[in-house]
């Protein structure tokens, strides 16, 4: 058998994963599994991108998966364990709005609407694995903006934010191929500030607080000079 | 003809022959790894033939049910058995006698008496974790229905025997996402309905934090022996629907030849101890959850097969 049959396939079994992975961080109470939850949905992207890119031969989608690879799964975790402070991560339970039954029934249904929505588009003849990548990424972008809402402490929050950074990746990685590649460097670089400067802000509210419950950020609150 | 009965009982008889070998492969290695050496494989056995040779107390109190219920447990995974491949990929002679679907309702009727009695005897922790085992249970029945709608809706047939060709040829639908996720939900099920870790301590004899054991608490003698193997004999055939059927149909006797089903038994038997193997990984790794932390465990199992439903009905 043509080893190359099997590449949709795989292709689509990282996108079922990736969307799972999205799933775990809807649904787990921690920051530590928030973030393994995250550093999987990247590695399972850059697989994808890899699985997309390898045959016919793509270079500009094997360097997305290599950039990916280095960036999310390594580089941010490794900024986020440098810059927020210790306690953080040790706070088992992530305070949120909605309990995790309920938010994790919701989530399904921004799955199901993602699935809905992108159906009519489906009809259009497009790439291959366009069909795997478009609601599954479009669903990973409402389950990011769904954890950024929902969630009220800083880490977690920031990683919905890269979530749906991932989402639209995903996404990206199938419709538009050719997409150059200083767009995705950027994006690479503007992920990894981004974090920085959250990260740095998390530290702050931290040392400031002793809190990093964004979500009891309500009132101002003036600061007696030291 | 008289070849598929005969084969179809040997299959009762590996069921029933193999399920106390794999509690204690299961114990033993629970205990290896936390470091202790852990009873004898044969453990098991050992128990039951003590069991069946000592005195039966019953309560005054307790009515028929109490005494039928031990019956029920033993002969509803039996029964089952019947229905499933456990070492051919052939129908056997009562294979379309019910789908999964009468499996898992033969199932639900030994949960339902066992259920039943364990109020009966009025034994404070009997209820206590009887209603907990019907908590886990309608938390778990959606997960079932989903991943069993999903699974016949693939194949186009109910029968366990023709669902396992399904996914298998040609061999890309292996890695079919919908696939995948059903596998995740349907072991997350195993681990809910067998009371494994993060659900339930199977080795647990705490009588407050208990769920499944505390079922049987009030039983003696033959009647505990019985309620015992048909515990274990339920969980191998879990195990058997979930590898035969969904995971690695391969190894089974495609000819009706005696040699190849003997030939099968070992072949099954490897499967279901590397599934061993993975069970007490997850054993091992996880601590039991809350009580009240099941309804997500359970939820995020109903999650990903819905997930796995979504993806087959739209990835056409």
């Amino acid at each position: 058998m043509n080893p190359t049959s099997f590449l949709p396939q795989l292709n689509a079994l990282a996108g079922g994963l990736f969307l799972l992975c999205t799933f775990g961080m809807v649904a787990t109470r921690q920051v530590q599994g928030c973030m393994r939850f995250f550093i999987w949905q990247s590695i399972f992207l850059a697989s994808s991108a890899f699985l997309l890119g390898v045959h016919p031969v793509v270079w500009d989608l094997l360097a997305v998966a290599a950039i990916n690879l280095i960036n999310k799964p390594v580089l941010i975790p490794w900024l986020l364990r440098k810059t927020v402070p210790e306690e953080v991560y040790t706070r088992r339970e992530i305070d949120q709005a909605l309990n995790i039954p309920i938010s994790l029934l919701i989530a399904l249904g921004l799955v199901i609407a993602a699935y809905v929505i992108t159906a009519p588009l489906l009809r259009i003849p497009a790439g291959p694995s366009v069909g795997v990548n478009l609601p599954i990424g479009l669903a990973a972008l409402l389950l990011g903006a769904y954890t950024l809402t929902v969630r009220r402490e800083a880490v977690p929050q920031l990683l919905g934010l890269l979530a749906m950074e991932n989402g639209a990746f995903f996404t990206s990685i199938a419709i538009a191929p050719e997409l150059h590649l200083f767009v995705e460097l950027v994006v690479a670089f503007d992920v990894l500030i981004a974090v920085f400067v959250i990260g740095v802000l998390t530290r702050a509210l931290q040392e400031h607080i002793g809190t990093t419950n964004v979500g009891s950020l309500a009132a101002l609150k003036e600061e007696s000079a030291p | 003809m008289l070849a598929r009965i005969v084969y179809n009982l040997l299959q009762v008889a590996v069921v029933m022959g193999f399920s106390p070998l794999l509690a204690g492969t299961i114990n033993r290695l629970k205990e290896v790894v936390q470091s202790k050496r852990g009873p004898s494989l044969l453990q098991p056995y050992r128990d039951i033939w003590k069991f069946f040779h000592k005195d039966e107390v019953i309560s005054e109190q307790s009515s028929w049910i109490f005494r039928f219920t031990p019956y029920v447990v033993f002969t509803a995974p039996v029964f089952v058995t019947l229905l499933i491949p456990v070492l051919t990929s052939y129908p056997l002679f009562l294979a379309f006698m019910g789908d999964m679907l009468g499996g898992g309702f033969v199932l639900a009727l030994a949960g339902f008496f066992a259920t039943l009695a364990a109020v009966d005897t009025a034994n404070p922790y009997g209820p206590m974790g009887a209603s907990r085992t019907r908590l886990v249970g309608f938390l778990a029945e959606p997960v079932f229905m989903i991943v069993f709608f999903t699974v016949s809706f693939v194949a186009g047939s109910t029968i366990p025997y023709i669902v396992q060709q399904q996914w298998v040829q040609p061999l890309s639908n292996f890695f079919e996402p919908a696939h995948v996720l059903i596998l995740l939900a349907f072991f997350m099920l195993i681990l809910a309905e067998g009371g494994r870790i993060p659900v339930d301590n199977p080795s647990g004899h705490f009588e407050l934090a208990m769920i499944d054991e505390s079922k049987s608490l009030e039983y003696s003698g033959p009647a505990a022996a019985l309620m015992k193997w048909g515990g274990e004999m339920k969980l191998f055939v879990l195990i058997c629907i979930f590898l035969n059927v969904l995971l690695t149909p391969w190894g089974l006797a495609g000819s009706t030849a005696l040699s190849e089903v003997l030939l099968a038994i070992p072949l099954v038997m490897l499967k279901v101890f590397i599934f061993a193997l993975v069970l007490i990984i997850v054993e091992s790794s996880l601590a039991k959850l809350r009580l009240f932390r099941i309804s997500e465990f359970l939820g995020a199992a109903f999650i990903i097969s819905v997930a796995a439903m979504i993806s087959w009905l739209f990835a056409i």
